[in-house]
């Protein structure tokens, strides 16, 4: 194991219990890959080259000082924090070990100037409970190692977006010990990609696995820039037990020269066509078991298929609205035994609702 | 429910609901079809307030005068069961009634909450005692259904010659052969009815058992695929594969023997045999193999049993010796014909087991393990009183009646024996005093010139009415249809009404039912009205029909998928269709009347979807 204060981290290094150096992102994708899963190659900018960069400005004062209620506050505040950081210069080993890093990177995906995404890996995300995600930046097809630079600051930045200071602010949330880590990764030219969920989130049936999938990037997915395909699988028997082939105006792809993402129109002769095929399916219904199987909880979990067809994950983090509902309604069962086997048909047949109905 | 459904422009349900019926307009060339049926069978004007369903699971076609038995016995039957012997608390019976041929019924339920209490106590000792029983009681059962077996086999048509035997007088009988058409006849009838009270007596129960589990099932995995249920359930050890079963080993026995030549798809039955004699020995081993197999795996009719013309296969081979030609080249080839049962039961326990291992509490798998425990210890008797009731003893029931109709062709009172069924048992009956009389007096029998106009006619109308499309429902809707008897035997839920009354304002190229069998194919349709055509099924055609029967089993080798009017997910085509690893599509109400043969169709049995593609 690394020592604490590395500011760059390899994904191969890492594993669940990283996630005060790499956030709860990046420590998730470096468990994943040991559960044997294929994630898109990448390393963390860790929360030590966070401190390393803007420790010094004394950014917990003036968030702490703020009411939530002001907004007007809030905002004017969170301007100028984010234009502190953005502007702060970079450590001189920060910058050389993301720049060493990103060549390694490029050396590895074999090419020369590989596009990235640069994402945000707060140490608070992606857990079960104090769940902040989406509310810090994400930049996709990132091209050129400046400008890599440039958005490791912005997704530090966005640690002082409005958002994620009410959120802070309102959930009490201390600005000690803050700190973000930036999760730096080839970008996948995902053919189709979407979302996953290891139970049902419609009716919690832990028994299935229920994907969303579309063309191109999980962007549009995630964003509901798209109504995606939709599949409800069987984990037991392996059947689609229901499918819905949806229209899918939308996709968002890698630009094809330079940087960024462009979101257009799907063509007419794809838009009807299901997204993912059945072997897919299964392709994506036996990772997303592995792991689940792994985390021994239900996973969310953002997948991409690669351009060989393999699955590649993007994020996989504990499902959390029917864990939730589980932990209130504990004991709710949807049956118990009783004296004899058949009092069962006696009270359904007696007119009688088992309990939990 | 009824208030969402869409109002459908056109067809037999304008503005979203059901006809009545008296709504239902004579049929032409119909004129006089009451005669054929009981009085208590026809539809009164106070009927017009209760909601009624096309029982078209049981009686697909329309049913001539001597085939009304098959609606009036089980249902004297079942509704005994259910409202007297063991007092299932929120339903009596079951009421039925005849138009145009068609078989309505509608179930009585109980609503006063205090009868439903009263009811529960007696349901809860009687039902109980059956279940706590139940291995002891259906062993049992076996050997009383075996019984009446041999008594509808010993049942012999009395021979009436010209002085009745001596033998009849040195033993001092009493009574001349002419008494004994009426009792031989009556007797028939009387152990029908028996027959039919002892297919409900586990029937109900059994069912209940597994719709219990399966609603448990629903709760706690409410994505789970109807047919997982039916999989954790099925038995491997089931009666009603046993003719197939019986058929793949002549099929081996063809090869040993080297008389697979003779088995070639379109081979008539008549011609196969002719072949086997000029075979020497290897032909003798056969035909006595296939002899062995007839008695009794060959009582198996080609529909469900409700209709004389639905043959067996030992009344008519052409249904067994069209599927030996495929089952004589797969081995042949090398396959192994066998059912992989401990594949299939391995399976079986594997999906329970994970299923099991998903439930959230310890609670709730001991409550799982007795449910499907249960399930496992009625099954049998669901998946094997088929054979023995419906095919079994009814292929020698109407084996009897036939022979019957023999005498009274051979009389002068019929012109045929089959015409025997165009009259009313109780018709039979007086036709028969008439030949009692006519034997007795020296005179002759008068029923010629009376029975065989009315036989004609008959047969005018059954063909006039069979082009009719009965409604898939007659009245008004109900708040909610829960009746047990319905949701087991018919598997009509409010979803289903729904599904009716939604159908017309669908798309003319969909039909949606219940999705039995996963998987999504494409093929050229063949719709069978009439089982007898069964023949005429092509390799890799999709089978569209109003109902399958259990013999159909042989014909599922050749097709692509199964579609069918009638039928849930426990449906003989359901389960044949799983056991085959074909999607299939059943419960549309409406198969057979939106697609014609040789309509392109893509068959989605993810899904329960049909489509015509034009």
């Amino acid at each position: 194991m690394t020592g604490p204060a590395t500011p760059v981290l390899p994904l191969a290094d890492l594993g669940r219990d990283d996630v005060p150096a790499a956030g709860g992102k990046g420590a998730s994708l470096g468990e994943l890959r040991r559960a044997g899963v294929r994630v898109p190659d990448g390393f963390v900018v860790t929360t030590a080259a966070f401190r390393a960069a803007v420790g010094t400005l004394d950014l917990g004062a003036p968030v702490a000082a703020l009411d939530p209620a002001d907004a007007g506050a809030v905002a004017a505040t969170c301007a100028e924090l984010r234009a502190a950081v953005e502007a702060a210069p970079l450590p001189d080993e920060v910058a050389a070990a993301i720049v060493a890093a990103h060549e390694r990177l490029a050396a590895d995906v074999g090419e020369e100037d590989p596009p990235v995404a640069v994402r945000s890996s707060a140490t608070s995300e992606d857990g079960a409970q104090d769940s902040f995600a989406g509310l810090q930046d994400t930049y996709l097809g990132v091209r050129g190692v400046a400008a890599v630079l440039r958005d490791v600051r912005r997704c530090w930045a966005s640690l002082y977006g409005v958002e994620s200071v009410t959120y802070r602010l309102r959930r009490g949330i201390p600005e000690t010990d803050l700190a973000m880590a930036v999760v730096v990764q080839h970008l996948v030219d995902a053919r189709s990609s979407g979302v996953m969920f290891t139970r049902s989130p419609l009716t919690g049936d832990r028994s299935v696995v229920a994907i969303d999938a579309s063309w191109g990037l999980g962007s549009a997915v995630v964003g509901g820039d798209v109504t995606p395909d939709a599949f409800v699988v069987s984990k037991v028997t392996g059947e689609i037990d229901r499918r819905t082939v949806a229209t899918k105006t939308r996709w968002h792809r890698p630009a094809p020269d330079g940087a960024g993402v462009v979101e257009g129109e799907v063509p007419d002769d794809r838009r009807d066509v299901p997204s993912v095929t059945d072997d897919e399916v299964a392709a994506l219904v036996a990772v997303a078991r592995r792991v689940e199987a792994h985390y021994g909880c239900p996973q969310d979990i953002e997948w991409a298929l690669a351009p060989d067809g393999d699955v590649v994950l993007l994020q996989s983090r504990p499902e959390t609205v029917w864990a939730a509902r589980d932990a209130a309604g504990a004991g709710q069962k949807v049956a118990a035994p009783t004296a004899r086997a058949f009092d069962h048909v006696l009270h359904a047949l007696g007119g009688r609702r088992p309990s939990g109905a | 429910m009824s208030s969402a459904a869409p109002s459908a422009p056109s067809g037999p349900t304008p503005g979203g609901r059901f006809p009545l019926p008296s709504e239902i307009g004579p049929v032409a060339g119909a004129e006089g079809w009451e005669e054929m049926y009981p009085y208590f069978s026809r539809f009164q004007p106070e009927d017009d307030g209760r909601f009624w369903f096309y029982n078209s699971m049981h009686f697909p076609e329309v049913v001539p005068a001597f085939d009304g038995l098959t609606s009036e016995i089980p249902y004297t039957a079942i509704g005994a069961n259910t409202a007297r012997l063991f007092s299932f608390p929120t339903t009596l019976g079951i009421e039925y009634r005849i138009v145009n041929g068609r078989v309505y019924i509608t179930a009585n339920p109980v609503t006063d909450p205090a009868q439903v209490e009263a009811r529960l106590a007696h349901f809860q000792e009687r039902a109980g005692h059956y279940y706590a029983h139940w291995d002891q009681l259906y062993a049992g059962w076996q050997q009383r259904i075996e019984a009446l077996i041999a008594e509808i086999e010993a049942v012999e048509v009395p021979h009436l010659g010209d002085l009745d035997d001596l033998a009849v007088v040195t033993g001092a009988r009493g009574y001349a052969s002419n008494h004994l058409l009426r009792e031989e006849f009556h007797r028939c009838i009387d152990l029908y009815s028996k027959m039919w009270h002892h297919h409900t007596e586990f029937l109900m129960l059994g069912y209940g058992a597994y719709v219990v589990f399966f609603e448990f099932c629903q709760q706690a995995f409410p994505e789970m695929g109807d047919q997982t249920v039916a999989r954790m359930v099925a038995g491997m050890d089931v009666t009603m594969y046993r003719p197939d079963d019986e058929l793949k080993k002549l099929a081996g026995l063809a090869v040993e023997l080297d008389l697979a030549d003779l088995f070639v798809e379109g081979s008539e039955p008549d011609k196969v045999l002719s072949g086997l004699a000029e075979r020497g020995e290897a032909g003798r081993r056969w035909l006595a193999a296939l002899e062995v197999a007839k008695d009794p795996w060959f009582h198996v009719s080609v529909g469900d049993g409700f209709y004389h013309h639905h043959l067996s296969w030992a009344d008519d081979l052409t249904v067994p010796f069209a599927a030996l030609p495929r089952y004589v080249e797969q081995i042949r080839a090398g396959e192994d014909l066998t059912r992989p049962t401990e594949r299939l039961a391995q399976e079986r326990d594997r999906i329970a087991g994970e299923y099991r291992a998903l439930l959230g509490s310890e609670d709730e798998q001991a409550a799982f393990d007795q449910m499907l425990g249960l399930c496992r210890q009625v099954f049998p008797y669901i998946e094997s009183h088929k054979f023995y009731c419906e095919h079994w003893f009814t292929t020698r029931f109407f084996q009897k009646i036939r022979a019957f109709g023999g005498l009274l062709a051979e009389r002068g009172v019929l012109a045929e024996a089959d015409d025997v069924f165009h009259l009313r048992h109780l018709e039979v009956e007086d036709a028969l005093a008439d030949v009692q009389l006519a034997w007795a007096s020296g005179g002759r029998e008068l029923g010629a010139r009376h029975w065989q106009p009315i036989v004609a006619r008959r047969k005018e109308i059954l063909g006039a009415l069979a082009g009719w499309s009965p409604p898939p429902a007659l009245g008004p809707v109900p708040e909610t249809m829960n009746d047990p008897a319905v949701k087991m035997l018919w598997g009509i839920t409010d979803a289903t009404i729904e599904t009716w009354l939604g159908a017309e304002a669908l798309d003319a190229d969909t039909v949606r039912g219940y999705a039995a069998s996963p998987g999504v194919v494409e093929g050229d349709a063949r719709v069978l009205m009439n089982v007898n055509d069964i023949g005429s099924v092509r390799e890799g055609e999709v089978l569209v029909c109003p109902v399958t029967a259990p013999s159909w089993g042989p014909v599922f080798g050749k097709i692509a998928a199964a579609v069918s009017d009638i039928g849930g997910t426990m449906s003989h085509a359901a389960i044949v269709a799983r056991e085959y690893g074909m999607p299939a599509v059943v419960g549309t109400g409406q198969a057979t009347a939106k697609i014609r043969t040789g309509d392109r169709v893509r068959v989605d049995g993810d899904r329960g979807v049909v489509t015509v593609l034009r």
